[in-house]
């Protein structure tokens, strides 16, 4: 094991400008109305930097200089663009350790993941979408033997993205490789719960890109990220989050008539058929730690399993040794390297996921384990720690049916095929699932019969470049994270050309 | 701790505070409480009318805080299935963010407090217990 030092404190990799402007034209600018807001980190719960609290005027401020910057950057070489992403990527791993600790420290996550996962699979997904931008070829159609219908992908201009705090630097670099590679200037919104990822990383990368081909304007909602979402200025919108700002969002975007890709979340079901425990082998081992991927960044991920489906014939059995599984989940600093589980990302996180603890044993769900905050001494008693959760209950029971974002698995058994596929779309989401089996026809059976976007199928929590990713039902519009993500960030130029020397004959 | 209960929903005395404050800056106010990812399964706080409700959505009451015009909370009718057997009282926490909501800035966040509904308040709302245990012994106020 290893702990990494806190930033700015002696021996460790990053220390935090004490204060983040706005990257607006490829330079930091003060916000208009000359206001921060602070920035704690959920390690500890103390202060570590100020943000700028934007507003419309910075907002306006950013897309000017996208504005100025999408024609020429819409007109480069594919080549020239690819050029960019692989030298953002390389960058990104340079300075990888460094990246993850500022992760870390402005989100509350586990560094094992940062390392591991986080930062590795930003700098590929830099890589692939700047190999699918120059693999990626127009169409023609021949309609008869003097006319062509040709088409070209064209750059939609400027983009507003909006991201969240769960993966900040990830999901800043899934929505920007895409949108970037296809040759859009962007204005980007990040969390307010998480913004200091992301301006160091601009810190990083700041010079690799022409001025204004990235913008990134921090504040709040309601004064930044209503500002963008709703601006007549912008070509699309991209958002992550929940369902009520999704709706808003395509609201805003109705009276633009601009397209949105949504990502809403999910209550992704994690089924286990009895055929799992036929073995006590390497492969049930596997099946456990897929149970446990529940806890993976503190449950806040969309896809979070939060929901383990475990059939009747096998559940006691399964279910003992899951939860022996469980209180192996190692809790501590969210530096050090062994630490499997960090803190959760805020404090009324914090309380959201206790509130719904409560609402569960209100509603008679059995608690298993967990069930608390966790104070780990020291600086870390002002920090955002819940034990891992597991709760035992039926499938309409509200901590079955809500997205709690934290590490908590409401559990319950099923009775066949049929009646486990009944429970796990018995949800209004549809982005995630897994399956579990050693059975290949049940296995594909159960993964075209899940309601769901991407169904893990033994595994669980693997997001690679060049798998699609995005939500069924109140999931989402749109996918991310595949080649296809390019249309949603072009629009689609048909020239149709005859080249007959004679007219129609009709005029 | 509920200024002004009704039915469904209910809002404790800081929360109540909280929405005066918002209303002399934002005017009239309305809840629509989300699902879903990140920042989600909370109430968002717009200004009245801000955010489109219709068909997909159940009015689940109005706030009644001293000073305001009734607040309307706004539930998504499919989410409403789950929930119908709970009563919901608006908190206010310390927190960052988030969404479109009004408070954010003020270093505020709404927070969803239930509690299960009574077999005579889910009879006087005139339908039954259809999202939850309806179980009789744990009806604790949380």
């Amino acid at each position: 094991m290893t702990l990494h030092q806190a930033p700015g404190t002696p021996g460790s990799v990053l220390t935090f400008r004490p204060r983040y402007d706005n990257w607006i034209g490829g330079e930091w600018k003060a916000p208009v109305e000359g206001r921060y807001f602070e920035n704690p980190t959920p390690v500890t719960g103390e202060v570590f930097t100020e943000v700028a609290r934007s507003t419309a005027a910075d907002v306006d401020l950013a897309l000017d200089a996208a504005h100025a910057a999408a024609p020429a950057w819409g007109r480069t070489a594919p080549a020239e663009r690819a050029a960019v992403l692989g030298a953002i990527a390389d960058r990104i791993e340079a300075h990888l350790t460094e990246l993850a600790v500022a992760e870390v420290w402005d989100n509350g996550k586990p560094i094992r993941e940062a390392l591991t996962a986080d930062l590795p699979l930003a700098a590929d997904h830099l890589r692939y979408f700047a190999s699918a931008i120059r693999a990626q070829e127009g169409a023609l159609s021949q309609l008869d033997e003097d006319t062509v219908a040709y088409h070209f992908h064209e750059p939609l201009g400027v983009v507003g993205q909006i991201i969240p705090w769960n993966f900040p630097l990830l999901m800043a670099v899934w929505k920007l490789a895409p949108a970037l590679a296809a040759g859009n200037a962007v204005v980007l919104k990040p969390a307010e719960q998480t913004p200091a990822s992301v301006l160091h990383l601009m810190d990083l990368i700041g010079d690799l890109l022409p001025p204004g081909v990235v913008n990134v304007v921090s504040g709040f909602g309601v004064e930044a990220g209503k500002p963008l979402a709703s601006s007549p200025r912008i070509a699309k919108v991209a958002f992550t989050g929940e369902t009520t700002t999704g709706r808003l969002i395509m609201q805003y975007a109705s009276q633009n008539i601009i397209p949105v890709t949504l990502e809403l979340g999910g209550k992704s079901p994690n089924v286990f058929f009895e055929d799992v425990a036929a073995a006590r082998d390497e492969f049930y081992d596997k099946a456990l730690e897929g149970f446990a991927m529940f806890a993976l960044n503190q449950g806040e991920v969309c896809t979070c399993p939060s929901r383990a489906l475990i059939q009747s014939s096998v559940y006691d059995s399964f279910l003992g040794d899951a939860l022996e599984r469980t209180r192996a989940i190692r809790q501590g600093h969210p530096l050090d390297t062994a630490t499997m589980i960090g803190a959760q990302a805020s404090n009324d996180q914090l309380e959201k996921i206790l509130s719904y603890i409560e609402i569960g044993r209100a509603e008679g769900a059995k608690l298993l384990t967990g069930g608390e905050r966790v104070d780990l001494g020291g600086a870390l008693s002002g920090g955002y720690y819940v034990a891992p959760t597991v709760f035992e209950g039926d499938n309409g029971m509200r901590i079955f049916q809500e997205e709690i974002f934290g590490p908590v698995v409401a559990v319950t058994r099923f009775d066949g095929f049929d009646d486990a596929m009944a429970i796990a779309n018995d949800t209004l989401y549809g982005l995630g699932a897994g399956v579990w089996t050693r059975d290949v026809h049940r296995a594909y059976r159960a993964g075209r019969a899940i309601q769901a976007g991407r169904v893990w199928t033994n595994c669980y929590h693997a997001y690679p470049a060049h798998a699609a990713f995005g939500g069924y039902k109140n999931s989402g519009i749109g996918r991310e994270g595949h080649r296809m993500v390019l249309d949603h960030y072009q629009q689609t130029k048909n020239l149709l050309v005859s080249y007959a020397r004679s007219g129609s004959g009709l005029f | 701790m509920a200024a002004g209960s009704h039915r469904r929903v209910g809002v404790t005395d800081a929360a109540a505070a909280l929405l005066r404050e918002l209303a002399r800056v934002h005017g009239p106010l309305m809840f629509h409480q989300s699902g879903g990812c990140c920042d989600g399964s909370s109430p968002m706080c717009y200004p009245a009318g801000e955010f489109l409700v219709g068909e997909a959505d159940v009015l689940l009451g109005e706030l009644a805080v001293d000073g305001l015009d009734p607040v309307p909370v706004w539930m998504a009718r499919d989410q409403f299935a789950y929930w119908s057997h709970t009563f919901l009282t608006i908190d206010v926490v310390p927190g960052r963010g988030s969404g479109f909501s009004l408070e954010a800035p003020t270093g505020n966040r709404f927070l969803i407090r239930s509690r299960l509904l009574t077999d005579e308040e889910l009879t006087a709302l005139g339908r039954a217990s259809d999202g939850g245990t309806g179980r009789e012994d744990d009806r604790s106020i949380l």
